[in-house]
This record gives C-alpha cells, structure tokens and sequence, in this order.
C-alpha cells in the first residue's frame, strides 16, 4: 500500500472498456495456455492450468459478468491473483499497464436498475480522462 | 503491551506440547514408581517452564493454574507432602487442562476464558493437607496469591518468638531519578535491623526497575513500629510510608490489603487480555500452520541435492550450443537420479515418527482400566516407524476408537481372566512397521475374541442381514459386518465405546487415506485389527484410463480389476446400469455421462474398472487404458472444492493436468 490513499491497480481490457484489480492481490500475468476441463463445474470456469507446477482454476472474466466469450487471440492474458486464499486465475482481453488512483478520484459504482453485474464492481476510477471499473474480488470469486 | 506475541504462538505451541509429552510420560512413570524423585524433578521443571512460556505469552490461567502445580510439586519434593494416588490423579488432571489450553491456543491463538478455579482449589488443598496449623480459608486464599507457604510459616515462627511482623508499605516520589537504586537503599536499611521475608514485586523484578513507584514488604524486625518509622523517614525520595503491624497472621488485615492489589492486579490483566484479544481479532485469521520438525541432517542432505542440480543446470546449459547427443543423454540421466534422490528427500522431510499417535495412549490405556476396573498391560513397537505429517493427523482418531474398543469389549474382567486360566492382566499390543509403501499397524488383544454367533444376532436385528443369509456367511464375512453403519455388538452403551458410532466410522476413516483395515479373530485367544495406510498422501500409485480425448487418473488402492464386459451382459434395472460380476450383480457406472461426455462407442465390448469402497463395488465404464503411474497429487484448491466426483489433480510427463477421480463419491 502506498502512503496519501493511492493504490496501485492492474488495468487490463474487456471487449472495450477497462478494468483494474489491485496490485497487491496480483500474482502474475501470463499467456493463455490450454486448459483441462473441469466436469460439473459452472460455465465461467474454463478448466485448470499447470502453472509452475500448481493446478491453478482458470475464470472466464467475460462469462462471470454476462458479457459472450469470444475467441481467445494472442493479446489474451491470464492475470493470477489471490484472495481470501483462493488462487484463480482471470482471462481478459489484453493487460498492459499498472496505474494509480487516488482513492478520490473513485467514485462509487452507478446504482443502475436490478443489473446482477453491478455487485462485482467495487467503483469507477477516473485517471486523466480514461473510466476504468473496480472490480470486487470478493465477489467474483463466489460461486 | 504493542509486542505483537502472535509470531510467538507457532514456537509456543511446538514447545508447550513437547513439554506437556514429556509431563505425561514422567507421570506415567512416577505412578510405578512413587519414590523416583529424578521424576518428580522432571515435572516441577516441565510445569516450571510451562509458567514461565504461558506467562511471557500473556496467558495467565495456564500460568496460574501451573504455578499452583509447581507449589504442589515443590511440596512433594521437599517430602511435605505425601504422593498418593489421589495427589497423582489430580496433577493428570492437571495435565488434561493444559493439555487443552494448548490444543485452544494452537487453534484460536488465545487462551480460552476458563479460570480452572476448581482445580487450582484442589491443588490448595493438597498444600493445605500438610500444613499442620489449620489455617483461615479465605486468608489463606488471598495469602496465597502473595504469601506462599514458606512466608506464612516464617511469619508464625517470628510470631512465637515475640518478634514483630510488619507489613510496610513504599512509596517513592515520582522525582526519584534512580528507583532501583533507592528501593536498595531501603532494602539495606532494614536489612539491617530485621529481615524482610516478602516483597511484591520480587526483589529481582525491583533491581530491574520493574515496578512502578510503589512496592510492598513483609518484615520482621525485633524493633517497634516507631523506631522503624524513623529509619525509613531518614531516607530521602520516599513519598509516603504506610506501615503496619502483623497482629496475628490469621487475620484477614494483610489480606485485605493485599485482595485490593490483587484486585487492581486482576484489573490490570485483564485489561492487558482486553486488548490483546482485541490484537489478536484483527489476525484471527492467522490460524497456526501444521509444522513439522526437521533433523538437520535431512536439510542438509536437501541442500546437497539442490546444489547438484544446479550444477546439472550449468552442464546442460554448456550442452545445449553443441548437438552432442550422447552428452546431453548422460546429463539427462545424471538429472533423472537427482531427482529421485530429491524426491526421497523431500519426503523424508515430511515424515514424522509414529510416536507422535502412540504416545497418548499410555495414558488412555490407564484411565480406560481404571475406569473398568480392568488391569491392562500396553505394550508398543515400533514408536519410531515413519509415515507423512498429513496421514498422522489423520489416524489419531480411528486408532483411539480400536484400542477403546479392544479394552471395553476384547479384554475380560479380571474375575473372568483367572476363571478362564489367563493371567489376571490384560495385554494390549501396539505395533507399527513399514511394509513397502505402506505403513502397518497392528492393534492385537489377548481377550475373549469376537462372538461369531452375537455378531450374527445383532446383524440379524438390525436388519443388515436375514435370517438366510446368516446361515450362509463365513466366519470372515461375518467379522467384515462389524465394519457396517449402525453396528455396535456391546449389549449396552458404555460411555467408553459403543456409541453408535463404531468401527464403520473408522473404516471410512481409513479408507479416505487410502488405507484399510482388517480384522482376525479367535474366540479366547484374541483379536488383530490389522491397518494399512500409505506412508504418504502426496504420492499415489494410479491407473490412468481415457475418456474420449480426456485423461483421468484413479487410485490404484482403490481399483480390484480390470475386466471387460459384453454389451448385450449389461442389464438395466429402474434406470441403473447392471452387470454380472464373478457371481454378482455390481452397478455399472457410465463415467461418460458423469464427466459431462458423450459415449460414441460403437464395439460390442466394453472396458470396465471395477472398484470399490469398503463392501460396495462398481464397475467403471472407460474408453482406453493408458496405464499405471506414480502421480503426485495437486490440490484442485479452495474455489473448486465443491466440485463433484473429483479428489484432486495431478501433472502428467508432459505437463498437462489430469484430473484424479474420487471414487468414493463414484459409487
């Protein structure tokens, strides 16, 4: 955590917006790599993966927030983060950047009409004219 | 207090169980062996380091509780107090309360709330018994937190030779620069004309400047009050003296005084435990981790073994430039044996002796005989026999239940044992070796054996057989009966076994370690229950079949054929799958169809995997064999724990994952 309530996100990219997870809960970014299926389990999760010699859970982002799963290109990354000890890892578009916000300049997520998707989204930062959305870990990792 | 203690609690509960062990087989040994005083030194220095470990780590009930066991056991040594059987049953007691302080604190990481009143009561009145002046109850309560018995009986020595006995009390002024120093000046100064029997804090606590301002002393002096007065004025940087005379030490005076401190003292504590649980909320979540204490040597021999691989690193980093194909095979080879030695390594490191399951029983064994008022004679082997940290955590239970039950129904009482010409003593052995890749455990009792015919009868009772089927079992599967849900042979449930719960608990028990368990059997000879379980959990000996293009992985240790079967054998009742397996219908299992997979095998014979959990057995329909491998299984981790049919995974040679299949949910 760094000092004057900024906090470092990782930005990555679905169809066209931004999307930002705190740094600290990141483990690694990387390829997309094939997956073995995982019966029974629900449709947002691909399969698992051998990361380094760890079976990690792969998450399809774009299924768990109801948005369709396209083809996976080579811009696809696999962000690996933590949380509450779960270990997952998250397919998005692309990930390039690493920004800070101000806890300021995050305003709170917009209380839309019965959208099921709102609650995983923790709030809305603004960095120079760019919206990214906040998501919450928390709740994207239940079932 | 900011000391954050939690990165302490991990070492404190290592330790504390260490010394609790130690605690309990010293016991063991000083209820043979009553005049042993190496024993009873042993434990006033266990319980002696117990108070000081808890003490430091701010749990005051396990200090307090062996602070009054040290006094006991100071007592016992000085031969003040005499070791009977009921002194001793009170110190294992004793000892079951710390041993639970330590089991809570290992799992909340604090200590529970309990003051353990009545036992530290107990321990007083062992004191007590001795003390040959009946003295006050409540005073010699509030006494006893500040005047120990030695302090009291010099106080009434004093008291009988007319000297006089005060209690005074110091304040220094907040001005004074050097408080050690003064108090030392005053200590001097009476020392001079009278002895001081008490001060609180100890006089070690004052040399250190660990007191605040005040402090308070039991003196006896052959000068009066006046006179003591005036040579405590005569020192400077004191801001008040509060002084008076012991009358009587029965009375309760000292004592109230000292109940106010002691008051403020326990206001103070529990403050301080206010705080600290207030601390400790904000890491509950830090639960202690499962440790494992590794001989040096072992890390070493790791060491070595990493250091060769990084030397086979630079070696075929060398290599890779050059196309020498022979070189880079010796390298690979070379590469291949280390990893084999790492891998032993590695789990050597994780094994524990099996004494860490053994060494409670003793103790068991003891109250269980008292309690039934049968002399049992425990004998263990094989203490020092090695299985993985995760399989002994995972026997502790079911093995306590055989040995219960071997007491509570093998072995007779000991009017029955003479009758029958056995000796009047029970014996209970307990044995352990390594067998291949398996750990054995042997429970074995020289008692009456198992009742064929009342087994038979219950089992009828209670539905599990009929009548017919009784008539056609063998002794052997009858003996397997004992192992079904519902099934407990003694006529009434006694608190020591029999509970309901019986020995199909422990059979799932061990079976979900992949072990099993058998059981032999003759009448008045005895009963051998006979466990096997894997020396690791990690590594698994696994059959690896395919299904369509997807590799699963199934436990070997759960497997008993590989068959095939005719499509036209295969016989569907109600929606089940059945098949004629040598001479009995077991269900059939589509596994297809439980992976979410679509069947397309057009042959007209099937490949089954027959398995089985306990009695039940399947048949598992698969596409291919791919054949049989050690695998090392991978967690599938918390956010796919709820996944059905699956019990982990694990990395195939070329580093695709492949899903291991739980068969006990299968069937």
């Amino acid at each position: 955590m760094s000092s004057d309530g900024e906090t470092k996100y990782v930005i990555f990219k679905l169809n066209e917006e931004y999307y930002g997870v705190p740094i600290d809960n990141v483990l690694s970014i990387e390829k997309v790599v094939e997956t073995t299926r995982i019966p029974n389990a629900p449709d947002y999760i691909n399969g698992v993966i051998n990361l380094r010699g760890e079976v990690i859970p792969i998450v399809s982002l774009k299924t768990k927030l109801g948005m369709e799963e396209d083809s996976i290109n080579k811009n696809s990354r696999v962000i690996v983060l933590t949380e509450n000890e779960i270990v997952v890892g998250l397919v998005v578009d692309s990930s390039s950047e690493v920004l800070e916000i101000d806890k300021e300049n995050i305003d709170k997520p917009p209380t839309a009409e019965d959208n099921q998707y709102i609650e995983y989204i923790n709030g809305i930062g603004k960095v120079s004219g760019r919206l990214i959305i906040l998501l919450n870990l928390g709740k994207i990792l239940e079932h | 207090m900011d000391l954050d203690l939690n990165q302490y609690i991990n070492l404190f509960v290592e330790e504390a169980k260490e010394h609790l062990q130690n605690m309990n087989e010293a016991l063991l040994e000083l209820e043979k062996d009553k005049d042993n005083v190496s024993l009873i030194n042993e434990l006033f220095r266990v319980a002696h380091t117990l108070k000081g470990m808890s003490g430091t780590m701010g749990f005051v009930n396990m200090a307090n509780l062996t602070h009054e066991m040290e006094n006991v056991l100071e007592g016992i040594r000085s031969h003040e107090i005499e070791l009977s059987e009921t002194v001793i049953d009170i110190i294992f007691e004793c000892f079951d309360v710390l041993d639970d302080s330590v089991n809570q604190i290992a799992e909340n990481g604090k200590e529970s709330s309990e003051e353990h009143d009545a036992l530290i009561e107990k321990l007083r009145t062992v004191l007590r018994g001795n003390n040959a002046t009946e003295v006050k109850e409540n005073n010699n309560r509030v006494n006893d937190i500040f005047l120990n018995e030695y302090v009291l009986n010099i106080a009434k020595e004093a008291k009988i030779k007319g000297l006089n006995i005060f209690n005074i009390k110091i304040e220094l002024s907040p001005k004074c620069m050097l408080k050690s120093a003064r108090a030392f000046i005053i200590f001097n100064t009476l020392e001079s004309i009278g002895d001081i029997i008490y001060s609180n804090p100890s006089v070690e606590d004052i040399e250190d400047e660990k007191f605040d301002f005040n402090f308070s002393l039991v003196f006896i002096s052959e000068i009066h009050e006046e006179k003591l007065r005036d040579e405590l004025n005569s020192i400077s940087e004191i801001d008040k003296i509060h002084i008076s005379v012991l009358e009587d030490i029965e009375t309760a005076k000292v004592g109230q005084d000292l109940v106010k401190e002691a008051e403020n003292l326990k206001k103070d504590i529990e403050e301080l435990a206010v705080s600290r649980s207030k601390n400790s909320t904000s890491t509950r979540d830090s639960r202690i981790g499962k440790t494992v204490r590794v001989d040096i040597d072992r890390l070493d021999n790791l060491m070595n073994l990493v250091s060769e691989l990084i030397i086979i690193k630079t070696r075929m980093d060398d290599l890779s430039d050059i196309s020498n194909k022979e070189n880079m095979i010796e390298a690979i080879e070379y590469l291949e044996r280390i990893t084999t030695s790492l891998h032993d390594a590695v789990m050597k490191v994780r094994m524990v002796p099996i004494e860490r399951v053994f060494n409670r029983f003793p103790r068991m064994v003891r109250d269980l005989s008292k309690e039934l008022n049968k002399e049992i004679d425990l004998q263990m082997y094989g203490e020092d026999t090695e299985v993985d940290r995760t399989v002994i955590d995972e026997i502790g239970d079911p093995l306590i239940h055989i040995v219960r039950n071997s007491i509570d129904h093998g072995i007779e009482t000991p009017e029955n044992r003479i009758n029958q010409g056995k000796p009047k003593e029970g014996t209970v052995i307990l044995k352990a070796y390594p067998d291949g890749n398996n750990v054995v455990i042997e429970v074995v009792d020289d008692g009456k054996g198992i009742d064929i015919e009342g087994v038979k009868r219950k089992a009828i009772e209670k539905e599990i057989i009929t009548d017919q089927e009784a008539e056609i079992l063998s002794e052997e599967e009858i003996k397997t009966l004992l192992f079904q849900p519902g099934f407990s042979t003694s006529e009434e449930i006694s608190d020591v076994s029999g509970r309901g719960v019986g020995l199909d608990v422990v059979k799932s028990k061990i079976e979900s370690i992949n072990g099993s368990i058998e059981i032999d059997s003759e009448t008045d000879i005895g009963t051998k229950f006979i466990i096997r379980i894997p020396l690791t959990l990690a590594i698994i000996q696994a059959l690896l079949v395919k299904l369509k293009d997807e590799i699963y992985a199934i436990p070997l240790s759960s497997i008993t054929e590989i068959t095939s079967v005719t499509k036209d054998s295969i016989r569907n009742i109600q929606g089940q799958d059945i098949m004629l397996y040598r001479g009995k219908t077991i269900p059939m299992v589509r596994l297809h169809r439980l992976m979410g997979l679509e069947f397309s095998n057009t042959d007209d014979e099937y490949l089954v995997v027959v398995v089985r959990k306990g009695e039940k057995q399947a048949a598992l329909l698969v596409d291919s064999l791919i054949g049989q491998q050690e695998i090392v299984i991978k967690p599938l981790g918390k956010y796919l724990s709820n996944i059905k049919y699956l019990s982990g995974a694990t990395i195939l040679g070329n580093g695709n994952v492949s899903l291991i299949l739980d068969v006990n949910s299968i069937i």
